[in-house]
């Protein structure tokens, strides 16, 4: 006989599909797979389906006999998707090649001659910096991240890629400005390790974020150090990678001393500590053994 | 909420309503004396900056109170004056009436439906207020610093006016739509009824 289900539309009420002979352990995916079948426009990632018209949206692998509905599923049209791993590279992508634009081409910004006072050490380790990490995230994006989601609404390409854009193209033009001052030698050095040493910090805790689900397995662990050093800051944090983060720009803004920087890792500092309260206290509702000394993404502190 | 709370707020508005009332009536005053706009902001000045409260207006006010003559005999300053004043005293009037639960409904329906006029011609007002005030900045380099200096960061007034103004075209159509949407939650019959039973 087969199961069958009555979609309506959450915000309009009208019945978009009347979806019929599925297999009695048939899972949402094959509700959505069979939606877009009959609206070509309504492709599966575009979709969310629920068991109320306000309701949470049903994960794809849920079979329909456990969500005990009365026959009746409500569908909400997420809008044009786009993937995430395109969203990455595009959004990085931006700001290497902005910056670079300062950096090789100045004259194309600050007028005629921009070119043509020698350039102090530190405009050329910032360049370097500022290239190495947005190159190190668009390789992270391809090789090491995994993502949960395959694709978000392509509204937030246009949000993000503006972020990224805007604030590389602020920071780029006060370090490459023929009128920047270059801070003394010592801090230069100083924090170019610094920003090399998050960098690794960072890069060391996405490796370890990889290795926490092996391929094709279901595991739900708590992340916790490994053989490296630089995994030890999850003794102290939920989120070591945002804190490496947060260290590295704090300590490109220190190197160059140029306030800009500055306010972009404060913008940075604030999204993210949103993010990593909210992944501390989902660690924490759903790992009864989760580590009570860890904060969200500093130490002791916040 | 307290009734020390409830007092304040109930004081805090009916002292705005007062305060943008007296703005207005000084510009009604000031015109009638003297036939032209011209003196509307020496006469206004003062009550205005006590009196100006939301983010939006910082910006006019940045531009328009420390700008010298252009802005300040502009029209846009009229449409500014007058599409706040109105819009400010209905407002806390309202508001010191729902702290007393004694909203009477002409109240609400003005506050709900002015602002089809009254929002276009305070954003033309504004619009024409930073246009005007553009050169002046940028010859008097009002509230900009420059290169090179120790924290290597650079603010320039003139460009962030500049950039403001496409922000007051793109946001313009969203915010309206919205009031429209208010103003059929607010003053569709079903939410009336409900009002006119709770008393």
């Amino acid at each position: 006989m087969g199961l069958s289900v009555e979609v309506e539309d959450a915000r309009s009420g009208k019945i978009i599909a009347n979806v019929d002979r599925l297999q009695s352990h048939a899972t949402i995916a094959d509700v959505k797979a069979r939606i877009a079948e009959k609206h070509s426009k309504y492709y599966v990632e575009r979709q969310s389906l629920r068991l109320e018209a306000k309701g949470k949206a049903l994960k794809d692998s849920e079979q329909l006999q456990n969500l005990g509905i009365d026959g009746k599923l409500y569908f909400k049209d997420l809008g044009p998707q786009i993937g995430w791993g395109t969203v990455f590279v595009a959004e990085y992508a931006g700001p290497l090649f902005i910056y670079l634009l300062f950096y090789l081409r100045p004259e194309i910004v600050y007028g005629a001659g921009a070119g043509d006072k020698p350039m102090e050490p530190v405009v050329k380790y910032a360049a370097a910096c500022h290239s190495f990490h947005y190159a190190k995230r668009i390789l992270e994006t391809i090789f090491v991240h995994r993502f949960s989601n395959s694709t978000m609404p392509i509204r937030n390409l246009f949000k993000n890629c503006t972020y990224y854009w805007g604030f590389a193209a602020f920071m780029a033009y006060f370090i490459n400005h023929p009128l920047y001052t270059a801070p003394c030698v010592q801090q230069t050095k100083f924090a170019l390790i610094a920003f090399l040493i998050c960098e690794f910090g960072n890069f060391s805790i996405h490796i370890l974020l990889k290795n926490l689900r092996p391929p094709g397995t279901r595991d739900r662990k708590i992340p916790m150090p490994d053989a490296n050093p630089m995994t030890l800051l999850y003794n102290f944090v939920s989120c070591p990678n945002y804190t490496y983060e947060v260290g590295a720009w704090l300590s490109f803004g220190i190197m160059t001393q140029c306030l800009a920087v500055m306010i972009f890792m404060i913008c940075g500092f604030g999204q993210m500590t949103v993010w990593a309260q909210g992944k501390h206290r989902r660690y924490k509702s759903e790992f009864k053994a989760y580590p009570r000394r860890r904060t969200a993404i500093i130490p002791y502190i916040l | 909420m307290t009734g020390l709370h409830r007092a304040y707020l109930l004081l805090y508005n009916v002292i705005l309503a007062a305060g943008w009332a007296s703005i207005g009536w000084a510009a009604v005053r000031e015109y009638n004396h003297s036939g032209h706009v011209k003196h509307l902001f020496r006469a206004t000045e003062k009550s205005l900056f006590i009196f100006q409260t939301a983010a939006l207006l910082e910006v006019f006010n940045a531009a328009v109170g420390f700008v010298k003559s252009s802005t300040q005999n502009s029209w846009g300053y009229v449409l500014i004056l007058a599409a706040w004043t109105v819009t400010e005293v209905i407002r806390y009037t309202y508001y010191a009436f729902n702290q007393l639960n004694m909203t009477p409904f002409i109240l609400t329906y003005l506050r709900y439906t002015l602002f089809i006029v009254l929002y276009p011609m305070g954003v033309t007002g504004e619009l024409i207020c930073i246009t005007k005030a553009l050169p002046v900045v940028h010859s008097s380099k009002l509230y900009s610093w420059g290169l090179p200096n120790t924290w290597n960061l650079s603010f320039d007034y003139y460009y962030v006016l500049i950039g403001i103004i496409p922000l007051y075209v793109i946001y313009f159509p969203q915010l309206y739509s919205h009031m429209f949407r208010q103003r059929k939650k607010v003053l569709s019959p079903r939410s009336v009824d409900k009002e006119s039973k709770n008393r």
